[in-house]
Protein backbone atom coordinates (compact mmCIF):
# COMPACT_ATOMS: atom_id res chain seq x y z
CA UNK A 1 0.00 0.00 0.00
CA UNK A 2 1.07 3.16 -0.65
CA UNK A 3 2.12 5.77 2.32
CA UNK A 4 0.12 8.57 2.82
CA UNK A 5 3.05 11.47 2.81
CA UNK A 6 3.92 14.90 1.46
CA UNK A 7 6.29 12.95 -0.25
CA UNK A 8 4.11 10.39 -2.32
CA UNK A 9 1.27 13.80 -2.48
CA UNK A 10 4.23 15.00 -4.53
CA UNK A 11 5.35 12.37 -6.87
CA UNK A 12 1.21 11.56 -7.69
CA UNK A 13 1.22 15.62 -8.43
CA UNK A 14 2.99 14.80 -11.62
CA UNK A 15 0.95 12.03 -13.25
CA UNK A 16 -2.46 14.31 -12.19
CA UNK A 17 -3.05 11.88 -9.11
CA UNK A 18 -4.06 9.15 -11.59
CA UNK A 19 -1.89 6.49 -9.72
CA UNK A 20 -2.86 5.95 -6.08
CA UNK A 21 -3.72 2.95 -5.49
CA UNK A 22 -7.31 2.32 -4.36
CA UNK A 23 -8.11 2.66 -0.70
CA UNK A 24 -9.71 -0.63 -0.23
CA UNK A 25 -10.25 -3.38 -2.88
CA UNK A 26 -13.84 -4.86 -3.58
CA UNK A 27 -13.43 -8.52 -3.30
CA UNK A 28 -15.99 -11.13 -3.43
CA UNK A 29 -17.17 -12.91 -0.73
CA UNK A 30 -15.02 -15.71 0.27
CA UNK A 31 -16.55 -19.64 1.24
CA UNK A 32 -15.06 -19.26 4.43
CA UNK A 33 -13.47 -16.92 7.03
CA UNK A 34 -11.83 -16.90 10.47
CA UNK A 35 -14.28 -14.39 11.51
CA UNK A 36 -17.12 -12.62 9.62
CA UNK A 37 -17.82 -9.01 11.47
CA UNK A 38 -21.43 -7.82 10.19
CA UNK A 39 -22.12 -4.51 9.53
CA UNK A 40 -18.93 -1.60 8.04
CA UNK A 41 -19.93 1.17 10.42
CA UNK A 42 -16.66 2.58 12.52
CA UNK A 43 -17.12 -0.09 15.00
CA UNK A 44 -17.26 -3.12 12.34
CA UNK A 45 -14.40 -1.32 10.69
CA UNK A 46 -11.75 -0.75 13.76
CA UNK A 47 -12.63 -4.50 14.87
CA UNK A 48 -11.49 -5.89 12.03
CA UNK A 49 -8.42 -3.72 11.97
CA UNK A 50 -7.58 -4.65 15.93
CA UNK A 51 -8.21 -8.21 14.50
CA UNK A 52 -5.68 -7.96 12.15
CA UNK A 53 -3.43 -5.60 14.10
CA UNK A 54 -3.57 -6.72 17.71
CA UNK A 55 -4.50 -10.53 17.26
CA UNK A 56 -2.89 -11.67 13.79
CA UNK A 57 -6.05 -12.57 12.22
CA UNK A 58 -6.63 -11.88 8.58
CA UNK A 59 -8.82 -14.18 7.23
CA UNK A 60 -11.56 -11.65 8.41
CA UNK A 61 -14.78 -10.36 6.22
CA UNK A 62 -16.86 -7.30 6.65
CA UNK A 63 -20.36 -7.84 5.58
CA UNK A 64 -22.10 -4.99 4.85
CA UNK A 65 -25.42 -4.19 3.44
CA UNK A 66 -24.69 -0.89 2.12
CA UNK A 67 -21.89 1.19 1.85
CA UNK A 68 -18.97 1.37 4.55
CA UNK A 69 -19.57 4.48 6.57
CA UNK A 70 -22.82 5.11 5.59
CA UNK A 71 -24.74 4.80 9.04
CA UNK A 72 -23.71 6.31 12.06
CA UNK A 73 -20.24 6.94 11.43
CA UNK A 74 -21.13 9.57 9.17
CA UNK A 75 -24.14 10.68 10.62
CA UNK A 76 -22.83 12.04 13.88
CA UNK A 77 -21.59 15.03 15.12
CA UNK A 78 -18.15 13.85 16.00
CA UNK A 79 -17.65 14.56 19.38
CA UNK A 80 -15.10 12.52 21.47
CA UNK A 81 -14.82 12.39 25.47
CA UNK A 82 -14.34 10.54 28.15
CA UNK A 83 -16.11 12.64 30.93
CA UNK A 84 -17.81 9.80 32.46
CA UNK A 85 -18.50 9.06 36.12
CA UNK A 86 -19.10 5.46 36.63
CA UNK A 87 -16.10 3.40 35.66
CA UNK A 88 -16.52 0.97 33.69
CA UNK A 89 -17.24 4.19 31.10
CA UNK A 90 -14.58 6.12 32.08
CA UNK A 91 -11.85 3.69 31.85
CA UNK A 92 -13.30 2.27 28.65
CA UNK A 93 -13.56 5.91 27.21
CA UNK A 94 -10.30 6.94 28.10
CA UNK A 95 -8.58 4.25 27.07
CA UNK A 96 -10.37 4.89 23.83
CA UNK A 97 -8.81 8.68 24.44
CA UNK A 98 -5.65 7.19 23.91
CA UNK A 99 -6.15 5.64 21.06
CA UNK A 100 -7.51 8.82 19.41
CA UNK A 101 -4.37 10.85 20.31
CA UNK A 102 -2.71 8.51 18.09
CA UNK A 103 -5.03 7.66 15.79
CA UNK A 104 -4.01 9.72 12.37
CA UNK A 105 -0.27 8.61 12.95
CA UNK A 106 -1.71 4.59 13.59
CA UNK A 107 -3.61 4.67 10.45
CA UNK A 108 -1.35 6.75 8.54
CA UNK A 109 -4.60 8.73 7.93
CA UNK A 110 -5.28 11.86 8.78
CA UNK A 111 -8.48 11.87 10.93
CA UNK A 112 -8.62 15.44 12.25
CA UNK A 113 -8.57 14.76 15.80
CA UNK A 114 -8.60 18.28 17.39
CA UNK A 115 -9.06 18.15 21.18
CA UNK A 116 -10.45 21.51 21.70
CA UNK A 117 -12.44 20.69 25.19
CA UNK A 118 -16.25 20.31 26.13
CA UNK A 119 -17.88 22.10 28.46
CA UNK A 120 -20.96 20.79 30.60
CA UNK A 121 -23.36 23.72 31.50
CA UNK A 122 -24.42 24.48 34.75
CA UNK A 123 -27.71 26.21 35.83
CA UNK A 124 -27.90 25.59 39.64
CA UNK A 125 -25.94 24.61 42.39
CA UNK A 126 -27.21 21.70 42.77
CA UNK A 127 -25.94 21.18 39.47
CA UNK A 128 -22.60 22.71 40.42
CA UNK A 129 -21.99 19.93 43.08
CA UNK A 130 -23.13 16.78 41.11
CA UNK A 131 -20.73 18.25 38.35
CA UNK A 132 -17.46 18.83 40.85
CA UNK A 133 -18.88 14.88 42.41
CA UNK A 134 -18.54 13.64 38.29
CA UNK A 135 -15.14 15.70 38.18
CA UNK A 136 -13.62 14.41 41.14
CA UNK A 137 -14.90 10.99 39.97
CA UNK A 138 -12.89 11.74 36.42
CA UNK A 139 -9.92 12.56 38.73
CA UNK A 140 -9.76 9.66 40.37
CA UNK A 141 -9.99 7.47 37.01
CA UNK A 142 -7.16 9.54 35.65
CA UNK A 143 -9.09 11.58 33.28
CA UNK A 144 -8.88 15.54 32.71
CA UNK A 145 -11.98 17.64 34.96
CA UNK A 146 -12.02 21.28 35.80
CA UNK A 147 -14.84 23.00 37.33
CA UNK A 148 -15.10 26.35 35.83
CA UNK A 149 -17.11 29.08 37.63
CA UNK A 150 -19.53 31.64 35.32
CA UNK A 151 -16.34 34.27 34.88
CA UNK A 152 -14.40 31.36 33.68
CA UNK A 153 -17.24 30.12 31.37
CA UNK A 154 -17.78 33.27 30.17
CA UNK A 155 -13.86 33.65 29.26
CA UNK A 156 -14.38 30.66 26.68
CA UNK A 157 -17.61 31.11 25.55
CA UNK A 158 -18.17 35.07 26.10
CA UNK A 159 -21.02 34.42 23.17
CA UNK A 160 -23.36 32.45 25.69
CA UNK A 161 -26.23 34.28 26.66
CA UNK A 162 -25.14 35.85 30.63
CA UNK A 163 -27.64 38.16 30.92
CA UNK A 164 -29.03 37.98 34.61
CA UNK A 165 -32.83 37.32 34.11
CA UNK A 166 -33.09 34.06 31.84
CA UNK A 167 -34.50 31.26 32.81
CA UNK A 168 -31.47 29.16 33.02
CA UNK A 169 -29.00 31.33 33.98
CA UNK A 170 -25.18 29.77 33.55
CA UNK A 171 -23.89 29.63 36.85
CA UNK A 172 -20.35 27.46 35.75
CA UNK A 173 -19.35 24.17 33.87
CA UNK A 174 -17.26 21.79 33.92
CA UNK A 175 -15.04 20.98 31.40
CA UNK A 176 -13.15 17.94 29.89
CA UNK A 177 -9.79 19.75 28.48
CA UNK A 178 -8.75 17.04 26.40
CA UNK A 179 -12.40 15.86 24.78
CA UNK A 180 -12.82 17.34 21.32
CA UNK A 181 -13.83 15.98 17.86
CA UNK A 182 -12.47 14.48 15.11
CA UNK A 183 -13.20 14.19 11.07
CA UNK A 184 -16.08 11.15 11.16
CA UNK A 185 -15.74 10.19 7.50
CA UNK A 186 -11.82 9.88 7.87
CA UNK A 187 -12.04 7.30 10.87
CA UNK A 188 -14.28 4.63 8.68
CA UNK A 189 -11.93 5.31 5.94
CA UNK A 190 -9.13 5.19 7.67
CA UNK A 191 -9.57 1.76 9.30
CA UNK A 192 -11.01 0.27 6.10
CA UNK A 193 -7.77 1.03 4.64
CA UNK A 194 -5.26 -0.41 7.08
CA UNK A 195 -8.02 -3.38 7.43
CA UNK A 196 -7.35 -4.14 3.76
CA UNK A 197 -4.33 -3.39 3.93
CA UNK A 198 -3.71 -6.44 6.09
CA UNK A 199 -5.90 -8.64 3.94
CA UNK A 200 -9.82 -8.25 5.61
CA UNK A 201 -12.21 -8.34 2.85
CA UNK A 202 -14.30 -5.40 2.97
CA UNK A 203 -17.98 -6.85 1.24
CA UNK A 204 -20.45 -3.77 0.42
CA UNK A 205 -23.59 -4.23 -1.13
CA UNK A 206 -23.98 -7.18 0.79
CA UNK A 207 -27.53 -8.38 3.33
CA UNK A 208 -27.34 -10.62 6.14
CA UNK A 209 -30.45 -12.58 5.42
CA UNK A 210 -29.95 -15.12 7.92
CA UNK A 211 -27.82 -17.75 10.28
CA UNK A 212 -26.20 -20.86 10.34
CA UNK A 213 -26.43 -22.14 13.93
CA UNK A 214 -26.35 -25.69 14.83
CA UNK A 215 -26.07 -27.16 18.35
CA UNK A 216 -25.90 -24.24 19.68
CA UNK A 217 -22.75 -23.05 17.96
CA UNK A 218 -22.76 -20.98 15.15
CA UNK A 219 -21.56 -22.19 11.21
CA UNK A 220 -21.61 -19.46 9.26
CA UNK A 221 -23.82 -16.95 7.93
CA UNK A 222 -26.34 -16.44 5.18
CA UNK A 223 -26.40 -13.27 2.82
CA UNK A 224 -27.86 -12.12 -0.80
CA UNK A 225 -24.30 -12.89 -2.24
CA UNK A 226 -24.35 -16.31 -0.92
CA UNK A 227 -23.75 -18.54 2.30
CA UNK A 228 -20.37 -17.64 4.10
CA UNK A 229 -19.00 -20.10 6.50
CA UNK A 230 -17.60 -18.90 9.59
CA UNK A 231 -16.00 -19.96 12.97
CA UNK A 232 -16.61 -16.80 14.98
CA UNK A 233 -18.94 -13.85 13.63
CA UNK A 234 -19.32 -10.61 15.45
CA UNK A 235 -22.64 -8.05 15.13
CA UNK A 236 -21.89 -4.47 14.81
CA UNK A 237 -24.79 -3.14 13.74
CA UNK A 238 -25.85 -0.53 16.08
CA UNK A 239 -29.59 0.40 15.25
CA UNK A 240 -30.50 -2.55 12.90
CA UNK A 241 -28.92 -5.08 16.11
CA UNK A 242 -33.01 -5.41 16.97
CA UNK A 243 -33.42 -7.02 13.03
CA UNK A 244 -30.89 -9.50 13.37
CA UNK A 245 -31.72 -10.41 16.68
CA UNK A 246 -34.89 -11.38 15.66
CA UNK A 247 -33.69 -13.78 13.09
CA UNK A 248 -30.91 -15.33 15.64
CA UNK A 249 -34.53 -16.05 17.94
CA UNK A 250 -32.67 -13.40 20.67
CA UNK A 251 -34.69 -10.62 22.65
CA UNK A 252 -32.30 -7.66 23.59
CA UNK A 253 -32.59 -5.01 26.21
CA UNK A 254 -32.20 -2.39 23.37
CA UNK A 255 -34.92 -0.04 21.62
CA UNK A 256 -34.16 1.40 18.08
CA UNK A 257 -34.57 5.45 17.89
CA UNK A 258 -33.92 7.97 15.94
CA UNK A 259 -31.60 11.29 16.71
CA UNK A 260 -31.20 13.86 14.44
CA UNK A 261 -28.38 16.39 14.77
CA UNK A 262 -27.84 19.41 12.25
CA UNK A 263 -25.43 22.16 11.02
CA UNK A 264 -26.04 25.90 10.22
CA UNK A 265 -24.29 27.96 7.05
CA UNK A 266 -21.06 28.49 7.74
CA UNK A 267 -19.60 30.99 9.55
CA UNK A 268 -16.51 33.07 11.13
CA UNK A 269 -15.08 31.33 13.65
CA UNK A 270 -17.15 31.60 17.05
CA UNK A 271 -16.75 28.85 19.24
CA UNK A 272 -13.96 26.80 20.11
CA UNK A 273 -14.77 24.07 22.36
CA UNK A 274 -17.92 21.40 22.01
CA UNK A 275 -20.01 22.67 24.60
CA UNK A 276 -23.63 21.18 26.21
CA UNK A 277 -26.73 23.18 27.72
CA UNK A 278 -27.02 21.79 31.04
CA UNK A 279 -31.02 22.31 31.24
CA UNK A 280 -31.98 20.33 28.37
CA UNK A 281 -29.99 18.66 25.51
CA UNK A 282 -28.21 20.30 22.90
CA UNK A 283 -24.65 20.02 21.87
CA UNK A 284 -23.05 22.27 19.62
CA UNK A 285 -19.35 22.71 18.33
CA UNK A 286 -18.04 24.18 15.00
CA UNK A 287 -16.43 22.46 11.97
CA UNK A 288 -13.54 23.23 10.30
CA UNK A 289 -15.80 24.26 7.71
CA UNK A 290 -17.89 27.11 9.86
CA UNK A 291 -20.70 25.57 10.18
CA UNK A 292 -22.26 25.14 13.94
CA UNK A 293 -22.73 21.72 14.35
CA UNK A 294 -25.78 20.96 16.83
CA UNK A 295 -27.67 18.10 18.16
CA UNK A 296 -30.14 16.81 20.96
CA UNK A 297 -33.08 14.91 21.67
CA UNK A 298 -34.12 11.53 20.47
CA UNK A 299 -37.41 11.85 18.46
CA UNK A 300 -39.12 9.94 21.19
CA UNK A 301 -40.31 6.60 19.75
CA UNK A 302 -39.02 3.39 18.16
CA UNK A 303 -37.59 4.56 14.69
CA UNK A 304 -36.07 2.86 11.92
CA UNK A 305 -36.45 5.97 9.61
CA UNK A 306 -33.02 7.25 9.36
CA UNK A 307 -34.85 10.73 8.76
CA UNK A 308 -36.22 13.39 11.70
CA UNK A 309 -39.46 15.20 13.23
CA UNK A 310 -39.69 18.37 12.73
CA UNK A 311 -41.44 18.69 16.39
CA UNK A 312 -37.79 17.60 18.13
CA UNK A 313 -35.15 19.64 16.19
CA UNK A 314 -37.84 22.35 16.81
CA UNK A 315 -37.31 21.99 20.59
CA UNK A 316 -33.83 21.08 20.31
CA UNK A 317 -33.06 24.79 18.79
CA UNK A 318 -35.15 26.22 20.81
CA UNK A 319 -32.76 25.12 23.60
CA UNK A 320 -29.66 26.21 21.94
CA UNK A 321 -30.68 29.65 21.22
CA UNK A 322 -31.94 29.73 24.81
CA UNK A 323 -27.86 29.45 25.24
CA UNK A 324 -26.77 31.11 22.59
CA UNK A 325 -29.14 33.76 21.18
CA UNK A 326 -27.00 34.59 18.31
CA UNK A 327 -28.17 31.24 16.42
CA UNK A 328 -31.61 32.59 15.78
CA UNK A 329 -29.80 34.56 13.46
CA UNK A 330 -28.14 31.57 11.28
CA UNK A 331 -29.59 29.84 8.15
CA UNK A 332 -29.91 25.78 8.62
CA UNK A 333 -28.32 23.93 6.03
CA UNK A 334 -28.77 20.33 6.75
CA UNK A 335 -30.68 17.93 8.74
CA UNK A 336 -30.63 14.35 9.13
CA UNK A 337 -31.16 11.49 11.22
CA UNK A 338 -29.14 8.25 12.17
CA UNK A 339 -30.91 4.89 14.04
CA UNK A 340 -29.31 4.20 17.87
CA UNK A 341 -29.05 1.29 19.71
CA UNK A 342 -30.98 2.72 22.98
CA UNK A 343 -29.95 0.31 25.76
CA UNK A 344 -31.40 -0.33 28.47
CA UNK A 345 -29.32 1.80 31.27
CA UNK A 346 -28.07 3.91 28.65
CA UNK A 347 -24.21 2.02 28.37
CA UNK A 348 -23.53 -0.47 25.55
CA UNK A 349 -22.90 -4.19 25.24
CA UNK A 350 -19.60 -5.84 24.19
CA UNK A 351 -20.36 -9.63 25.03
CA UNK A 352 -20.22 -12.89 24.56
CA UNK A 353 -23.57 -14.75 23.80
CA UNK A 354 -25.35 -17.97 24.43
CA UNK A 355 -24.34 -18.49 21.18
CA UNK A 356 -20.96 -20.30 20.86
CA UNK A 357 -19.15 -18.10 18.42
CA UNK A 358 -21.35 -15.06 18.35
CA UNK A 359 -20.84 -12.05 20.09
CA UNK A 360 -22.21 -9.19 20.22
CA UNK A 361 -21.21 -5.25 20.27
CA UNK A 362 -25.03 -2.94 20.14
CA UNK A 363 -26.52 -0.41 22.53
CA UNK A 364 -24.13 2.49 22.26
CA UNK A 365 -26.82 4.86 22.24
CA UNK A 366 -26.28 8.86 22.31
CA UNK A 367 -21.86 8.28 22.32
CA UNK A 368 -21.52 5.53 19.67
CA UNK A 369 -18.57 7.52 17.88
CA UNK A 370 -16.21 8.42 20.14
CA UNK A 371 -16.13 4.74 21.74
CA UNK A 372 -15.35 3.97 18.32
CA UNK A 373 -11.56 2.49 18.83
CA UNK A 374 -12.47 1.76 22.26
CA UNK A 375 -15.16 -0.35 20.96
CA UNK A 376 -13.23 -1.85 18.10
CA UNK A 377 -10.50 -3.02 20.57
CA UNK A 378 -12.31 -4.38 23.07
CA UNK A 379 -14.40 -6.41 20.84
CA UNK A 380 -11.46 -7.70 18.90
CA UNK A 381 -10.23 -9.13 22.10
CA UNK A 382 -13.53 -10.74 23.08
CA UNK A 383 -13.26 -12.48 19.60
CA UNK A 384 -9.92 -13.04 19.22
CA UNK A 385 -9.67 -14.76 22.95
CA UNK A 386 -13.39 -15.75 23.53
CA UNK A 387 -13.27 -13.84 26.89
CA UNK A 388 -14.30 -10.38 27.99
CA UNK A 389 -11.03 -8.11 28.52
CA UNK A 390 -11.61 -6.03 31.84
CA UNK A 391 -12.42 -2.65 30.24
CA UNK A 392 -16.03 -4.16 28.41
CA UNK A 393 -16.07 -6.66 31.51
CA UNK A 394 -18.77 -4.53 32.96
CA UNK A 395 -20.88 -4.32 29.08
CA UNK A 396 -21.96 -7.74 29.92
CA UNK A 397 -25.19 -9.03 28.32
CA UNK A 398 -26.81 -10.00 31.49
CA UNK A 399 -26.45 -7.45 33.21
CA UNK A 400 -30.03 -6.61 33.07
CA UNK A 401 -30.18 -10.14 34.72
CA UNK A 402 -27.93 -9.40 37.33
CA UNK A 403 -28.89 -6.20 38.55
CA UNK A 404 -25.26 -4.55 37.64
CA UNK A 405 -26.76 -1.81 35.81
CA UNK A 406 -24.36 1.08 34.57
CA UNK A 407 -27.34 4.07 34.38
CA UNK A 408 -24.71 6.57 33.81
CA UNK A 409 -27.53 9.24 33.71
CA UNK A 410 -29.76 7.48 35.79
CA UNK A 411 -33.37 7.34 33.27
CA UNK A 412 -34.21 3.79 34.00
CA UNK A 413 -35.52 1.98 30.78
CA UNK A 414 -36.90 5.08 29.60
CA UNK A 415 -35.09 5.41 26.59
CA UNK A 416 -37.22 7.76 24.76
CA UNK A 417 -37.31 10.06 27.97
CA UNK A 418 -34.28 12.81 27.30
CA UNK B 1 -45.19 16.39 12.46
CA UNK B 2 -47.44 12.81 13.33
CA UNK B 3 -51.07 13.17 13.19
CA UNK B 4 -52.67 10.76 16.00
CA UNK B 5 -55.99 9.94 16.08
CA UNK B 6 -57.06 10.08 19.74
CA UNK B 7 -60.22 7.47 20.25
CA UNK B 8 -61.35 9.77 22.72
CA UNK B 9 -61.04 13.32 21.28
CA UNK B 10 -60.39 12.83 17.39
CA UNK B 11 -57.24 13.61 15.19
CA UNK B 12 -54.51 15.57 17.03
CA UNK B 13 -51.05 16.56 16.68
CA UNK B 14 -48.38 14.60 18.22
CA UNK B 15 -47.17 17.18 20.36
CA UNK B 16 -50.32 16.48 22.11
CA UNK B 17 -49.10 13.26 23.42
CA UNK B 18 -46.13 11.49 24.75
CA UNK B 19 -44.75 8.34 24.09
CA UNK B 20 -45.15 5.08 26.70
CA UNK B 21 -43.23 2.42 24.42
CA UNK B 22 -44.21 -0.83 23.77
CA UNK B 23 -47.94 -1.82 24.26
CA UNK B 24 -47.46 -5.94 23.85
CA UNK B 25 -45.09 -5.73 27.17
CA UNK B 26 -47.30 -7.89 29.96
CA UNK B 27 -46.24 -7.61 33.63
CA UNK B 28 -46.33 -10.90 34.88
CA UNK B 29 -48.85 -12.38 36.85
CA UNK B 30 -48.47 -11.89 40.66
CA UNK B 31 -50.60 -14.94 41.88
CA UNK B 32 -47.95 -17.09 40.69
CA UNK B 33 -43.80 -18.08 41.02
CA UNK B 34 -41.84 -15.90 38.34
CA UNK B 35 -38.83 -16.74 36.86
CA UNK B 36 -35.92 -13.62 36.32
CA UNK B 37 -36.49 -14.62 32.65
CA UNK B 38 -39.87 -13.30 32.98
CA UNK B 39 -39.38 -10.27 34.59
CA UNK B 40 -36.35 -9.45 32.62
CA UNK B 41 -38.44 -9.73 29.35
CA UNK B 42 -41.16 -7.54 30.89
CA UNK B 43 -38.28 -4.45 32.66
CA UNK B 44 -35.60 -5.07 29.27
CA UNK B 45 -36.22 -7.11 26.67
CA UNK B 46 -37.86 -5.62 23.30
CA UNK B 47 -38.42 -6.89 19.96
CA UNK B 48 -38.59 -2.95 18.44
CA UNK B 49 -39.96 -4.47 15.30
CA UNK B 50 -39.49 -2.58 12.20
CA UNK B 51 -42.54 -2.54 10.62
CA UNK B 52 -46.14 -3.02 12.64
CA UNK B 53 -45.76 -1.62 16.16
CA UNK B 54 -48.05 -1.96 18.92
CA UNK B 55 -46.81 1.22 21.36
CA UNK B 56 -48.52 2.55 24.17
CA UNK B 57 -48.96 6.77 24.24
CA UNK B 58 -50.68 9.46 26.14
CA UNK B 59 -53.01 12.15 25.17
CA UNK B 60 -50.79 14.46 27.84
CA UNK B 61 -52.27 17.94 26.76
CA UNK B 62 -55.50 16.40 25.74
CA UNK B 63 -57.73 13.70 27.70
CA UNK B 64 -55.10 12.66 29.30
CA UNK B 65 -55.95 9.05 28.80
CA UNK B 66 -53.37 6.62 27.92
CA UNK B 67 -54.12 4.74 23.92
CA UNK B 68 -52.81 1.99 22.25
CA UNK B 69 -51.59 2.83 18.71
CA UNK B 70 -50.39 1.19 15.84
CA UNK B 71 -47.50 2.96 13.78
CA UNK B 72 -45.55 1.62 11.24
CA UNK B 73 -41.67 2.11 12.67
CA UNK B 74 -40.42 2.64 9.27
CA UNK B 75 -42.77 4.49 7.66
CA UNK B 76 -44.25 6.35 10.79
CA UNK B 77 -47.48 5.35 9.26
CA UNK B 78 -50.63 4.85 11.83
CA UNK B 79 -52.88 2.27 10.91
CA UNK B 80 -55.09 2.21 13.95
CA UNK B 81 -55.85 3.48 17.62
CA UNK B 82 -57.34 2.05 20.00
CA UNK B 83 -58.85 2.90 23.80
CA UNK B 84 -56.12 1.40 26.77
CA UNK B 85 -58.55 -1.40 27.49
CA UNK B 86 -59.52 -2.47 24.12
CA UNK B 87 -58.80 -5.75 22.65
CA UNK B 88 -56.49 -5.63 19.76
CA UNK B 89 -57.39 -7.99 17.03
Amino acid sequence: MQKYSIFNLVKNAFSNHQNWDLAWKDPEPKEEYDVVIIGGGGHGLATAYYLAKEHNITKVAIIEKGWIGGGNVGRNTTIIRSNYMHDENGLFSEFGMDLWRKMSQDLNYNVMFSPRGIINLAHSDAQMNAYARRGNSMRLNGIDAVLLNREQVKEIIPMADFSENVRFPIFGGLMQPSAGTARHDAVAWGYARQADDMGVDIIQNCEVIGFDVSAGKINGIRTSRGNIKAKKVGLCVAGSTNILAEKLNMTLPIETHLLQACVSEPVKPVLDSVVTFGAGHFYISQSDKGEMVMGGDLDGYNSYAQRGNLPTLQHVLTEGIAMMPFLSKLKMLRTWGGIMDMSMDGSPIIDKTHIDGLYLNCGWCYGGFKATPASGWTFAHTIAQDRVHELNAGYSLNRFNTGHLIDEKGLGTKTWIS
Amino acid sequence: MLYIKCPHCGMRPQIEFSYGGDASVKRPELNKEISDQEWDDFVYNRKSLRGKHLELWQHISGCRQWIKVERDTATHEIFKTFKADEEVA
